[in-house]
């Protein structure tokens, strides 16, 4: 049957992403990675998954490309900007606590909630204690993050969700803009570091007072989220904060016993036990 | 337990009062889950959930990430998420829009349709852009059944249209005709299990 076939298709070509790549996306939700491949194949001119897994093969470039398709979550500044009026109301208070406040922003991708948070910590008077570690699976979306560049044409509606977002300066306080894009302001990045983190084979690096992971695991498996809040759970330091996104539960996971809601509505828990 | 059937629906421009008129005749022990992707703004709430509430018996929520599908109940994409079938549960994802719709009819019907094969039961409502036939299609292709509201009667008929066009042999009903038809289509699997 024709949907059993490429269910084995999408399986082979994952093994052989894993065995000669060693990029393991093997317990990735499937649905979504049925999707990405697709669009792969099509951009390549290919009309089954098979062909594009032997082009994957072949052509390392290719690896590359379907390599972005499958690991670069598109996000933006701001994305949600409850989430950082909450963060600003519920989080800071609790970070002032703290002499020395440390942040794991996993999955950072392109760096725009990584570069979001730390204007709201400057704001708040908590950056300089701050360092944020801003990890991510993929190299070039870290090099991309690091150089903090944004295309002007998206300023408008960031700056919108900055103001939303209780922003308390001028949003152009953060940037200076140079013909189509804008630089963002070396200050942000100052306390963070960037770097490579694979949560699916990775090992925890620290101890955090907050975990930010939002929209990172709805591309897994159960199996796999489970597995990743494991390593969430034993990098957080006890009453530390794990803050998902707007529609990702705590009570879908193994561990939920282990927190206690601080803002249910934008999904931020607290490690209680 | 999974249930056997699924409906997807789509709606655009006219849809809320489309997908309350069409909820409106279902049993209250329908058998299948539905899931809705209804175009809307990005920053909007609760506002739908609350609004089809009061509307149909069966339970309505927006969706969570890996949701179980559970029968009798009407999972909503969540604005600014594409909704996805995932074998027995749902996912999301925040990959790029289609059409210019996250979320997407095309891509929830896809992920139906690859998993529930001719289990799906596609339905596009009105809309004024072209979401949904796409998707209608490979419901189609998988052996699926596919449903588009007559365009005469479609507050907006360019999403009706388009479907048609795509998957020209959809029956094309009435709202006050879908309800009866689901109940019809979901029960009968029951019986033949």
């Amino acid at each position: 049957m024709h949907g059993d076939l490429e269910d084995l298709e999408i399986e082979l070509l994952l093994e052989a992403i894993y065995r000669h790549y060693g990029f393991d996306f093997r317990s990735y939700a499937r649905s979504s990675i049925r999707r990405r491949m697709w669009k792969r194949a099509h951009a390549e001119g290919l009309t089954t998954i098979s062909a594009l897994t032997e082009r994957v093969l072949h052509e390392p470039a290719c690896m590359e490309r379907l390599m972005k398709d499958l690991s670069v979550n598109v996000t933006s500044m701001f994305r949600d900007p409850s989430f950082y009026l909450s963060f600003r109301k519920n989080i800071c208070p609790i970070l002032r606590t703290y002499p020395f406040v440390r942040i794991w922003n996993a999955g950072c991708s392109t760096g725009e909630e990584t570069y979001s948070l730390a204007i709201i910590l400057k704001e708040e008077g908590l950056y300089d204690r701050t360092r944020i570690y801003a990890t991510d699976i993929n190299q070039n979306v870290l090099d991309q993050a690091r150089a903090g560049v944004v295309p002007l044409s998206k300023m408008r509606g960031y700056t919108d969700n900055y103001l939303r977002s209780g922003g308390t300066a001028e949003f152009s306080e953060y940037y200076v803009a140079r013909e189509d894009r804008v630089l963002l302001s070396r200050s942000l990045s100052e306390n963070v570091v960037f770097a490579q983190h694979n949560l699916v084979s990775d090992r925890s690096f620290n101890e955090f007072n907050v975990i930010i992971c939002r929209n990172v695991m709805i591309y897994f498996s159960k199996d796999l989220q489970d597995n990743v809040h494991e390593l969430l759970y034993n990098s957080l330091v006890m009453f530390g904060v794990l803050a998902l996104g707007r529609r990702e539960s705590i009570r879908m996971a193994r561990l939920a016993d282990r927190y206690k809601p601080l803002d249910d509505r934008e999904r931020m828990y607290r490690r209680i036990a | 337990m999974t249930p056997k059937k699924i409906v997807v629906i789509g709606s655009s421009w006219g849809g809320l009062s489309a997908l309350s008129e069409l909820l409106l005749p279902l049993r209250d022990d329908f058998p299948a889950a539905i899931v809705v992707a209804q175009h809307r703004h990005a920053d909007s709430s609760l506002g739908l959930e609350r609004f089809l509430k009061r509307h149909t018996s069966l339970a309505v929520r927006e969706a969570d990430d890996k949701d179980p599908l559970e029968p009798g109940t009407v999972f909503l994409a969540p604005a600014d998420y594409h909704l996805l079938v995932e074998d027995d549960h749902l996912a999301l994802s925040v990959d790029g829009p289609e059409m210019f719709s996250r979320p997407s009819a095309d891509v929830l019907f896809e992920s139906a349709a690859a998993t529930y094969r001719e289990r799906v039961i596609g339905v596009v409502l009105t809309g004024a852009n072209e979401d949904g036939a796409r998707g209608l299609r490979s419901i189609r292709a998988a052996g699926g059944t596919t449903i588009v509201q007559d365009p005469a009667t479609a507050e907006r008929s360019e999403m009706p249209d388009a479907a048609l066009v795509a998957c020209p042999s959809s029956l094309v009903l009435n709202l006050g005709e879908m309800g009866p038809l689901l109940n019809e289509l979901c029960q009968a699997v029951r019986v033949t299990k």
